[in-house]
């Protein structure tokens, strides 16, 4: 319990640390997220000219 | 060295040997993290002017360190690419500029909530450190918009290359913000005169956050760069073999 209020600014610290790890999860989601989006369009455009060929 | 550095510019073996540096960098980064989190929430004693609020220091410093760190590499890479016209350079400074401002936004957000029950506001617009600080991610925000404004990406590249060399100048004036005018912001702790002014049971904690933080940092940037290189060479033969035969 004492660890949770953190004397009194619990809410103060805890949101900090929750903000941080978000930060880092979005960071990583985000950059992997435009990896495929950029693997995928290369991927159908290439499907597509070999369809034309 | 120049051989590995010349290599290592050169698009394709970047994007094959990159996923093993990013390992290299977030496990490591990652186990400091843990380290100096458990360490700054639950062993480093409490503070005794700011009680347990000063942990959030754990937070606040990395992400602040990394926020100028993250427009240094952006205007350096984005004058490399400028200057001596190396593609991956450019293709660093676009990757920087979206995690810069991540990480700007986290160190404004933690200040502000620190700032709350220490200072008694959220926010003073007189404060030259804080004020700075908001410049950078408006800065970093206006370098994104720029290259997304722009379609033609060697254009795009120039243009938002002279706007971070150009705004680069208040990386030092963040810096040395709070020694040049009165600000509510603390001066330096770490780096400072006579070495730093915390105890090690609080510092090291803190140094653990700022290395772990930082590789991984440099994890999210290699991983960023990867897909930045990917676009900028998707009509390339080597990034067609790659595909046709099922690489990543």
């Amino acid at each position: 319990m004492d660890a949770l209020s953190m004397g009194g600014y619990g809410a103060y610290v805890w949101t900090c640390y929750a903000l941080g790890a978000g930060v880092l999860v979005v960071c990583e989601w985000r950059a992997r997220l435009r990896h495929r989006r950029v693997y995928r369009e290369i991927e159908v455009r290439i499907k597509a000219l070999g369809d034309n060929q | 060295m120049w051989k590995f550095i010349h290599q290592l510019a050169s698009p394709p073996h970047f994007y094959r040997i990159a996923p093993a540096f990013i390992r290299w960098l977030a496990v490591p980064g990652l186990l400091l993290i843990a380290y100096g989190t458990y360490a700054g929430l639950f062993v480093a004693p409490m503070d005794y002017q700011q009680g347990d609020a000063f942990r959030i220091i754990y937070i606040h410093v990395p992400s602040a360190y990394l926020s100028m760190m993250a427009y240094m590499i952006m205007a350096v890479s984005a004058g490399i690419g400028l200057i001596w016209r190396i593609k991956l350079s450019h293709a660093v400074a676009a990757a920087a500029a979206p995690l810069g401002a991540w990480f700007t936004f986290l160190a404004l957000a933690t200040g502000s909530i620190w700032g709350k029950p220490m200072w008694g506001t959220w926010w003073e617009w007189g404060d030259p450190r804080l004020t700075s600080e908001l410049i950078m991610l408006f800065l970093y925000f206006g370098y994104m918009a720029l290259r997304g404004a722009i379609d033609d990406t060697a254009k795009a590249d120039k243009a938002s290359a002279v706007l971070a060399l150009v705004g680069a100048v208040n990386v030092p004036i963040i810096h040395f913000s709070v020694e040049w005018w009165s600000s509510l912001h603390q001066g330096p702790t770490i780096i400072k005169e006579g070495g730093p002014a915390m105890d090690a049971a609080m510092l090291y904690p803190l140094l653990a956050m700022i290395l772990g933080f930082t590789l991984v940092f440099g994890a999210l940037l290699l991983r960023r760069v990867r897909a930045e290189v990917l676009y900028r060479e998707r009509r390339t033969r080597w990034v067609k073999e790659m595909i046709l035969a099922g690489g990543n």
